[in-house]
């Protein structure tokens, strides 16, 4: 435990040095700002209160913006030691493996998190400005902000794993940015257009929603739209959240940082420095 | 005594190379041994496969009584890189506090350990901005901490200038004494030929001798050197008496074997005062050292 928290204390300030922390802040305030001066039209949705509208934007936001950003903070975990030629050392000390990677996603995880506080945080003061009823949509905030943040430990992981693959920050790099653009766009279109060609088979009734779940990004959405009440504002996906019980989505959501733990650790241990 | 590295017949190969053929040493406590060699010798790859950062293929490695890489050795064992890398954005002391911290102790001793290195001054700055030699100093200090029962050094003291390496052997002998056994490769021989118990020499993965400095000098058999210094005009008479001189004006040069030492001594000294002065010179390390590399071939 004290070399898990002395790791993320190093990693801690050396996200802080690299301007990480600023750049994630910074990115998120940017991008809930946009969303609030767009989304500021009276939306009319039924019964929901301002606050309960910007989660729904913001979960739209958050799909694609979270899985960035840890595949960015994540990338260069593994690869860059190797480059630098600091693993070696590191690997003659105490410790296993897998306690590296775990303070190294505690260090990003508070990263993540001082983002998503100040985005959301924005936000959410933006939808009490204009609505004083907005405070019933606080539990749907809260709910956003800890998926958003398992949702990034998904994507950490992920990046790890990567990183640990590529034995290069360059090719760690690209390894992400392609995860990033199957997992979060491609991932989605592919199975619209298979809906589509599928025209309400077996496909679109039982693989389906499966394959939304086995997605995290889509687990992400599905949970946060279904549990908020503001489904009516959400996209093609919407649908398909009405149909599926919580439990499933929130399940691949809680399962998938473990996974992905799992995963960067065991591509981790076939790195020989 | 229990050796604290024991390795016996070591093999590693990297696709056709054979690295490591057949590799046997040990070292005990409160030994220093050095391991020399040409580039690409093996020495890298040997101090690699002790601290269990690469597999080999077969024989036997043993650290403090457990299996390389394992969490009992890696409790016990201090190593120190070739090239010591560290972040550039930590200050020295931020990364030897979390060193320190790896290993159980309280990053406040960062300090104290820097300054048993000489790099006080610049604790507060960040890795980044160091020399080569500061670097260096950073990798040494964390090689101290706790109470290694062995310390693995790749090139210790490369990069660092001539008063830091006599003060880094200085911290070694305390450290021997304490009973820390210490593996080091070097390439400046005359440092380790002063400062070492025994030496290790491996040419193309292969150790081709290993022993003190005397073992391997009596082994090696080389020529020892006479060098005379002729007192007006007796030069040639010198030459004439000793078959086998090489002669420069006034300076005069006898190559003679081990064995043959004394005998020939005898005979110079014979000479009486036609000799202005006279100096024996034994085979110097580099002499041994390309003894041994070159009989296979280098
Ligand atoms: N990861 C690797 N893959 C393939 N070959 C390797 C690898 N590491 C080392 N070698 C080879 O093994 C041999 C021994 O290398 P090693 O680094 O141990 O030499 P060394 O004795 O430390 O040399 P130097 O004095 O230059 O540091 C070299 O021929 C090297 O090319
Ligand atoms: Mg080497």
């Amino acid at each position: 435990m004290r070399r898990i928290l002395a790791t993320a204390r190093t990693e801690f300030r050396i996200a802080f040095r690299n301007r990480w922390v600023a750049i994630a802040i910074g990115l998120m305030a940017l991008f809930a700002l946009v969303l609030t001066a767009a989304g500021s039209a009276p939306t009319g949705v039924l019964g929901a209160d301002r606050l309960s509208v910007t989660v729904a934007s913001l979960t739209s936001l958050a799909v694609y913006l979270v899985p960035l950003l840890a595949l960015l903070m994540a990338f260069d975990a593994i690869a860059g030691e190797a480059e630098r030629g600091t693993l070696p050392l590191l690997l003659t000390y105490p410790g296993s493996r897998v306690e590296i990677l775990i303070g190294k996603l505690l260090a990003h995880l508070i990263v993540l998190a001082l983002a998503l506080v100040a985005g959301y945080g924005l936000a959410a003061a933006a939808a009490f400005l204009a609505d004083p009823g907005a405070a019933s949509g606080l539990p749907a905030l809260f709910r956003l902000g800890w998926t958003s943040l398992l949702l990034g430990a998904t994507f950490l992981g992920a990046g790890y794993a990567l990183s640990a693959l590529a034995r290069r920050p360059s090719g760690a790099a690209g390894l992400a940015m392609g995860l990033w653009l199957g997992a979060v766009v491609l991932y989605d279109l592919a199975l619209l257009a298979a809906v589509v060609a599928d025209g309400g088979g077996w496909f679109t009734t039982d693989l389906f929603p499966l394959a939304l779940l086995a997605n995290p990004a889509d687990a992400f959405r599905l949970f946060n739209l279904a549990a908020s009440e503001a489904t009516a504002a959400a996209t093609g996906v919407g649908g398909a959240a009405a149909a599926m019980p919580l439990w499933q989505s929130a399940l691949s959501v809680l399962l998938w940082p473990l996974a992905a733990l799992a995963l960067s650790s065991a591509a981790f241990r076939k790195v020989t420095p | 005594m229990t050796s604290t590295l024991k390795i016996s017949a070591l093999t590693k190969c990297f696709a056709s190379l054979k690295a490591l053929d057949a590799v046997s040493l040990a070292v005990e406590p409160g030994m220093r041994v050095a391991l020399l060699g040409h580039n690409g010798a093996g020495k890298s790859t040997l101090m690699k496969i002790v601290l269990g950062l690469l597999p080999f293929d077969s024989g036997s490695v043993e650290v403090c009584g457990a299996a390389p890489g394992s969490a009992a050795a890696r409790a016990g064992v201090a190593y120190l890189p070739e090239n010591a890398a560290f972040h550039p954005a930590l200050t020295g002391e931020e990364q030897i506090g979390h060193y320190l911290a790896l290993r159980g102790e309280s990053p406040k001793g960062a300090r104290a350990l820097l300054e048993r290195v000489g790099l006080h001054e610049a604790a507060g700055r960040r890795i980044g901005s160091y020399s080569k030699g500061m670097r260096q100093r950073v990798g040494l200090a964390q090689a101290l901490i706790g109470k290694p029962r062995l310390l693995v050094l790749d090139e210790p003291t490369s990069g660092l200038d001539p008063v830091s390496r006599r003060d880094f052997y200085e911290l070694l002998d305390g450290l021997a004494a304490e009973g820390a056994a210490i593996l080091l490769s070097s390439h400046a021989l005359t440092e380790v030929e002063a400062r070492t118990d025994r030496l290790l020499i491996l040419s193309k993965g292969r150790m081709v001798a290993s022993g003190t400095l005397s073992d391997l000098r009596r082994e090696a058999a080389l020529p020892v050197t006479i060098r005379m210094t002729a007192r007006n005009g007796y030069a040639a008479d010198i030459a004439k008496a000793l078959p086998g001189t090489i002669r420069f004006g006034a300076d005069l040069q006898l190559s003679c074997s081990q064995e043959d030492k004394l005998g020939t001594l005898a005979r110079v000294t014979g000479l009486g005062d036609r000799l202005a002065d006279i100096e024996v010179t034994p085979p110097s390390l580099e002499d041994i050292y390309s003894h041994f590399s070159r009989r296979d071939g280098q």
